[in-house]
């Protein structure tokens, strides 16, 4: 306890200087908000477009499909915000920099995820607020406890899915110089998909996204139980209440992914 | 025997080519980025054909084939942007290339198609053969075809390249590049038909779009690849890249000229 007390505070003072030197150029830094505010857009204005053409895409509406655009816009954004750096990470492996982090007396993935926070990034979040702002007001959706339970619970659990995924992919980097492309294919891959109705991929694809990537456990499953909306795939409807259960399971692997790789690590010499 | 101009620019391009072929891992790593997206979003625009028979001269075929060369297309246009130039202002370097007996943009597009070329073979053949062998793109069988394609890119890297030099220009007048750079991505993206293809587009969209030089980067090329342009309009097409392309390059001669009138950098 007194120990993740520690941590907790260490993790403030960290990001408060951060935070600090972020804000000391103003224009460069309001300029680039806005930049990644409408970069998040790309990708609902090609939503839109879509559905300018055709009034349903595999039997969902535009207002049911802006809600998974939101969910995994937030969860994305705020995973971003926290640990989008690790891309950086294989630099500092084949720098051997990361021997540094193994002489210092606190774990090294503690170290890394608190070593930086973009702020900028959190445009991306103001985005996909507003596009959960015309979802849910275009939306007739039957609000109970449990419905308000899963839309508060769906941006957490999404974030700790969405960073398991980038602590695990971005662990290609013990092995191999070049992770940062590769797993930038699952990290931003992965927000992608999660943007769109999962029965529009194979079935193939599907199961992969569902079981080994979890994606469809950051939107899919919990909004098709905010919407009350069948499966159109026709899968369990248990699957609908598991994504806490999932991200804590993804967590695990990640930290375990981690270890092993820490324990492969052999510096770079010097 | 080519001029002696020429021969530069064949080897400046050269050395361009080389200086990316010195990281064949990340290359194959870029590849397999650009084929899993591919993937997914074939996999949206395709449900769109379940309950359309086709969009303007769009059907699915033609659908899955623009996913799988807008991603080979990608790299080669650099649509994710380039800074170098705006470094080298930053930075003060650009006063060597002052010095040096070619132009500087000249140099740079020369080092752009020797660039390009080599995202053509190691990034943008990969996502389109697996596309047409696994997933349903559909080649031209038509050599003319091909041969318009391959002009169409060729312009559509001068038109990007042309672009690219306006926002890097900018350094030469404020010192935030990133923001600049970042807003013309987002410009670019939607509007080459890079996101989704223009026709697409509601009519009021698409009449924005296509007054504008970014079609010219992607959307033209592929039209062209897919068949949506065919006969005589290609040579339409290839005239207004050629245009875009003449007019950015000459905006962007012209704002070198003015901008390093008022540069300064410290030296010693």
């Amino acid at each position: 306890m007194a120990e993740a007390r520690d941590l907790l505070a260490l993790y403030r003072r960290l990001i408060a200087a951060r935070l600090r030197a972020q804000l000391q150029y103003r224009t460069s830094f309001a300029l680039e908000i806005t930049g990644t505010l409408l970069i998040s857009f790309i990708d609902f204005v090609a939503i839109l477009v879509i559905f300018a053409n055709v009034q349903q895409l595999a039997q969902w509406t535009l207002p049911e499909v802006a809600l998974l655009y939101a969910i995994s816009g937030l969860a994305f954004a705020f995973t971003d915000l926290a640990i989008g750096h690790l891309d950086e990470f294989p630099r500092l492996i084949r720098d051997g920099n990361f021997d540094l982090l193994l002489v210092r007396p606190r774990a090294t993935l503690f170290q890394l995820l608190s070593a930086d926070f973009q702020v900028r990034r959190l445009g991306k979040a103001v985005g996909a607020l507003a596009v959960l702002a015309y979802a849910l007001a275009n939306l007739r959706i039957d609000w109970d406890i449990g419905r308000v339970a899963m839309l508060l619970l769906v941006v957490p659990v999404g974030v700790v899915i969405f960073a398991s995924i980038w602590v695990t992919t971005i662990c290609i980097a013990f092995w191999s110089v070049e992770a940062r492309e590769a797993s930038n294919a699952f990290t931003y891959g992965g927000q992608f998909l999660s943007q769109f109705p999962i029965n529009v991929y194979d079935q193939w694809l599907r199961r992969f996204l569902a079981y080994i990537f979890p994606i469809a456990f950051v939107a899919y499953f919990p909004a098709l139980y905010i919407l009350g909306k069948p499966d159109p795939i026709g899968l369990p409807e248990w699957l609908r209440f598991v994504s806490p259960l999932v991200a804590v399971a993804a967590a695990f692997v990640a930290s375990a992914v981690w270890r092993v790789g820490v324990r492969h690590y052999q510096s770079a010499g010097g | 025997m080519l001029p002696l101009s020429v021969r530069t620019d064949l080897e400046i391009a050269r050395r361009g080519y080389l200086r990316y072929a010195a990281y064949p891992a990340a290359t194959a790593a870029g590849a397999f980025t650009n084929i899993i997206f591919g993937l997914m979003r074939a996999s949206v625009l395709l449900a769109l054909f379940a309950e359309r028979e086709r969009i303007g001269a769009y059907d699915a075929a033609a659908t899955i084939t623009y996913v799988w060369v807008t991603q080979g297309l990608l790299n080669v246009v650099a649509l994710w942007g380039w800074q170098e130039l705006a470094l080298r202002v930053r930075s003060g370097d650009i006063a060597t290339d002052l010095i040096r007996p070619i132009h500087p943009i000249r140099a740079g597009l020369a080092t752009d198609y020797g660039r390009a070329l080599y995202q053509l073979i190691f990034r943008g053949i990969p996502p389109v053969a697996v596309g047409a062998l696994a997933f349903g793109a559909v080649l031209p069988a038509d050599p003319l075809v091909w041969l318009a394609f391959f002009a169409s890119l060729a312009l559509a890297v001068a038109v990007s390249f042309g672009f690219r030099l306006l926002y890097n220009l900018a350094a030469f007048w404020t010192t935030d590049t990133r923001g600049t750079m970042i807003l013309a991505l987002v410009v670019m993206s939607v509007f080459s038909g890079f996101t989704i293809p223009i026709q697409f587009f509601p009519p009021w969209l698409a009449a924005i779009a296509n007054a504008t030089p970014f079609p010219a980067m992607v959307q033209t090329p592929v039209d062209i690849f897919v068949g949506a342009t065919r006969g005589p309009s290609v040579l339409v097409a290839l005239a207004g890249q050629l245009a875009w392309a003449a007019g950015l390059l000459v905006v962007s001669y012209w704002l070198f000229a003015v901008g390093t009138r008022r540069l300064v950098v410290q030296g010693g």
